[in-house]
């Protein structure tokens, strides 16, 4: 929701990047304010998934120009831990799996470290084991989740679900979505959006990263922005999301739009 | 590898310090007269000299293995000194009367003798250098009728029946370390546990090398009679020193009919600096002779430190239904250097043995799993299970696995499944995202690839483990 004098929570200001030398985003220009959701679309290889993991820090990507402030301060500045731990999340596009390491011990201590750097109270596991398998009702994921390696062996739908859940416990102030609706079906798709729509609120702010306008039905976007050739080039409402469906990102019509009847022709 | 990865694998070791207790030292060198001057030191008996002598003029005739997957400057073995102890020669009548630079070395440590033991109910037997220096809760044992010391007492106390058990299941011959060690040994830990008895305590030795250029020739045997059992934990830490240091110990573990025996150990020796440079070469004989019927012989390790790790603790299937066990967690890290597995030669019907080993390997090192399982013709429905995982952290370090396996019998069963991973940045990046830090992220992935291993180690010396795997990857731990 677009609130009025609403503080800005992320300031992305002329960002270039780069990896192994190649530049990837060159002058990202993007402002997000509390109680905002924001979409990025794009098509393949415009940099949406670098911006996300160069706004959560990953090691591989050089910042070579700009800036980027979250809650006024150099987010840049940050490890990775310490841009989670200040409130940034980032739901994985390719979650990691982590053999041998059980997820609720996993989530316990995400969510501990989280809390603790925030003040919080830590919780013991039978604790947090409430906690957690409330969250999940939310996600309608089954217990046996808790008992499993982290990510290992599970589907795409249930990493999705479980990236969600670690959402829903660490209440970041960003997250930023990526493809998180890519290779869902219908059913979770409504399931892990409805999970999405419960966590937004007026304090945080979502970033989501679609291919799809489908996603877009689910969770309704304030603003909707084009990238291409590591710029955004275009920002309209949700409508845009419906025009680039219906026409692309090049403008001319896909072969999903209507074709014209003969006689409407010139 | 990034910096914060290998930043977090390079910690320096923390138990590098030199206590100041006057040694006795031996001059350095090999000979019968050396032999002949650590057998009179000892007041040792002629057929335990006899021993010693028929070990040496056969190492004699040997030279140095060198199959397994290690390097090192060759070693000359008559510039070291055989035989250092502590001057102190009077029997103690209580910790009380112990050295209290011994004490501080163990507070050092962070192993307070005397509050462990009381504590944790475990009985300590100190070995420090080559001779044990004090012994608790002897009386309490010996209420049961176990007889737990040191090698030297039971020599001097019980030479029947060291003399019937010595070099019975690892002989004077078997191999160039053992016979090395046959001929040189100077002390060591003595266990015997009589017809019916389970050991009502976790029986634990800390060993400590503290004399630089003394190699350490430890001598262990442990008995356990008809339907006894009992748990046996080493633990091992040593000072910081540049020159490499020799260690060729044999463990010795007889189990007789209905028996059980557990050893569990715990390696964190000076494993050498971040350029290789020092560390202890830790070439040992360990093997478990399951003599009778529905014995049982497990073994458990944590190997964390030494620059060349050698070592096969394995088990000799001899009586039907026996079971043979291996449970090993093997780090190295910078270039430390590990050639360990186990044997597993089943000679009884229906024996069963199962392997599980987890290599780790970080910075330089190379990590071998190396086994092998043997069914005799006799051994009908032998059944053998092999777990070998590796797991790589950063991109210069190696694993390597080696199974053997010979089978003469067509109604054996025999399993070996391998695997290799590796701790990448996406991994370590996936934690950062959720606020773990790298060090807690390398602990917890170890820990978890581990715990097969660790649920077989007592539950004091899990904690111990995992403290020194963090101790060993990321220096945070404990």
């Amino acid at each position: 929701m677009i609130l009025h004098n609403s503080p800005t929570l992320l300031e992305v200001r002329d960002l270039h990047a780069s990896i192994n030398g190649t530049p990837i985003l060159k002058g990202l220009n993007l402002t997000i304010r509390r109680g905002e959701v924001h979409a990025i679309m794009g098509p393949n290889g415009s940099g949406k998934s670098t911006l996300s993991k160069v706004l959560a820090g990953h090691s591989a990507y050089e910042i070579t120009a700009g800036e980027v402030l979250f809650e006024g301060a150099n987010l840049l500045a940050l490890s990775p831990e310490e841009r989670a731990r200040a409130g940034v999340f980032l739901a994985f596009q390719y979650p990691i799996e982590i053999p041998g390491v059980g997820n609720s011990q996993f989530l316990r201590l995400a969510y501990n470290t989280v809390q603790g750097t925030r003040g919080k109270e830590e919780l013991d596991p039978l604790e947090f084991d409430d906690l957690v398998r409330e969250k999940m009702k939310l996600l309608e994921m089954r217990p046996e989740f808790l008992e499993r390696s982290v990510n290992e062996g599970f589907s795409g739908g249930e990493k999705k679900r479980n990236e969600i859940l670690q959402m829903a416990l660490l209440e970041p102030r960003l997250a930023i979505l990526d493809e998180t609706d890519s290779g869902l079906d219908i059913d979770a798709l409504r399931v892990i959006s409805h999970g999405i729509n419960q966590l937004a609120s007026a304090d945080n702010a979502l970033l989501l990263i679609t291919h799809y306008q489908r996603l877009l039905n689910y969770i309704v976007p304030d603003y909707v922005h084009v990238m291409e050739a590591g710029r955004i080039t275009r920002t309209g409402d949700k409508e845009l999301a419906l025009e680039l469906e219906a026409r692309g990102y090049d403008g001319t019509p896909s072969s999903a739009a209507p074709i014209p009847r003969a006689e409407a022709l010139p | 590898m990034s910096s914060t990865l290998q930043d977090l694998v390079s910690q320096p070791y923390r138990h590098g310090f030199v206590t100041d207790i006057a040694s006795d030292v031996a001059a350095k060198g090999l000979s019968e007269d050396t032999v002949r001057m650590i057998s009179a030191k000892k007041n040792e008996p002629a057929w335990l000299l006899e021993f010693r002598l028929k070990a040496l003029r056969h190492w004699f005739t040997l030279t140095e293995p060198e199959w397994a997957t290690v390097k090192y400057p060759k070693i000359d073995f008559q510039a070291i000194s055989y035989y250092a102890a502590p001057k102190r020669k009077a029997k103690l009548a209580s910790m009380d009367d112990v050295d209290p630079e011994l004490l501080r070395t163990f507070e050092k440590l962070g192993v307070p003798l005397h509050e462990r033991a009381a504590l944790a109910g475990v009985a300590v037997d100190v070995i420090f250098d080559s001779v044990s220096v004090a012994t608790t809760y002897k009386a309490k044992l010996a209420e049961v009728g176990i007889i737990f010391g040191s090698m030297s007492d039971a020599v001097q106390n019980h030479p029947e029946l060291v003399k019937k058990y010595l070099g019975t299941v690892v002989p004077v011959a078997d191999n160039y370390y053992a016979a090395l060690n046959s001929a040189v040994f100077t002390d060591g830990s003595f266990c015997y546990i009589p017809k019916g008895v389970k050991c009502p305590m976790e029986l634990s030795t800390y060993f400590r090398i503290n004399t630089e250029e003394t190699g350490q020739f430890e001598r262990t045997l442990i008995i356990a009679e008809e339907g006894a059992s009992v748990s046996y934990l080493e633990g091992c830490t040593a000072p910081k020193f540049d020159t490499n240091q020799l260690h060729a110990a044999v463990v010795e573990l007889v189990a007789l009919d209905n028996a059980d025996i557990k050893y569990s150990t715990v390696q964190n020796w000076y494993s050498g600096d971040e350029n290789g440079l020092g560390g202890i070469y830790n070439f040992v004989t360990k093997r478990g002779l399951a003599k009778g019927v529905n014995s049982r012989i497990s073994w458990t390790q944590v190997e964390t430190g030494s620059a060349i790790t050698w070592k096969y603790p394995s088990c000799i299937l001899q009586g039907d239904n026996s079971v043979g066990e291996f449970y090993s967690v093997a780090v190295t890290n910078h270039h430390q250097q590990a050639d360990t597995g186990t044997k597993m030669i089943h000679l009884g019907k229906n024996t069963r043995s199962t392997i599980v080993s987890k290599g780790i390997s970080a910075g330089q090192s190379s990590n071998t799993y190396r086994g092998l399982v043997k069914v005799m013709p006799t051994a009908a429905n032998a059944r053998s299970h092999s777990q070998c995982d590796s797991m790589l952290i950063g991109q210069k370090s190696g694993a390597h696995t080696f199974p053997y396996i010979q089978v003469r019998n067509d109604s054996a069963t025999v399993e070996h499944e391998a695997s290799t991973s590796r701790i990448g940045e996406d991994q370590l990046f996936y934690f950062a995202q959720r606020g773990i830090g790298a060090e807690e992220a390398i602990s917890m992935i170890i820990n978890g690839f581990c715990k097969d291993v660790f649920r077989q180690l007592p539950m004091e010396f899990a904690v111990e483990a995992t403290q020194l795997l963090g101790l060993k990857l990321e220096g945070s731990i404990g």
